[in-house]
């Protein structure tokens, strides 16, 4: 936890995190509607990166800079299961 | 320093917006691809900017500088590894595009 910083004005964050539900929304709606899987995976990797923005925004208004960890180890988590669902969607028989 | 951090901070959730609307309104995996993968990372760091603005630690500064520069080496490859996919599974291109995809696909294999 770090005290001593001077935080962004409350409505700032507040419009800042509306609009990244926002986007977090278009998203799940791509994974819901998707026409095929690659679509749901590319929707997917631009959901873990708008998670990863919350979580750094909510950082610069309480100040737990703790977080930044859980930040780093989801941009390792989102590239490795992109990666690996490629990998898989290159087989003939993987359903798309 | 504030409102600069302000500034910062709604320019990078409304990149992130453009991301998530290009991910809807586009008519093709590949140009949803081509949305997602810039927009959102550009977005993502303008954040992680306005927090080094916030908080100038020695900490802070490092991981945001490590998580950007991871950020933009992996997303490239993610994308392309999915285009790659795609490609090769035959994931039908856009009906305006000029290139004809057929003889893309025949060559690859």
């Amino acid at each position: 936890m770090f005290s001593e910083f001077q935080s962004i004005p409350t409505w700032v964050a507040l419009v800042a995190h509306s609009i990244l539900a926002l986007s977090m929304a278009l998203a799940g709606w791509r994974i819901w509607k998707g026409p095929s899987i690659p679509d749901r995976i590319v929707a997917l990797d631009l959901l873990s990166a708008l998670i990863m923005g919350q979580i750094v925004l909510s950082i610069t208004h309480s100040g737990f800079i703790s977080s930044l960890d859980v930040a780093t180890a989801i941009a390792i988590i989102a590239f490795l299961a992109t990666v690996a669902f490629a990998r898989y969607l290159e087989n003939k028989d993987a359903p798309l | 320093m504030t409102i600069l951090a302000s500034i910062i901070v709604l320019a990078g959730a409304l990149f992130s917006l453009i991301a998530a609307l290009g991910i809807v309104r586009m008519p093709d995996l590949y140009c949803r691809m081509h949305a997602a993968t810039k927009a959102g990372a550009f977005g993502l760091s303008l954040i992680l900017i306005a927090l080094c603005l916030i908080i100038p630690e020695p900490r802070v500064i490092i991981q945001s500088v490590l998580i950007i520069i991871f950020f933009y080496l992996t997303t490239p490859i993610a994308g392309q590894m999915i285009g790659r996919a795609a490609t090769l599974r035959g994931i039908p291109f856009w009906k305006k595009i000029k290139s004809n995809p057929e003889s893309l696909s025949r060559e690859t294999e």
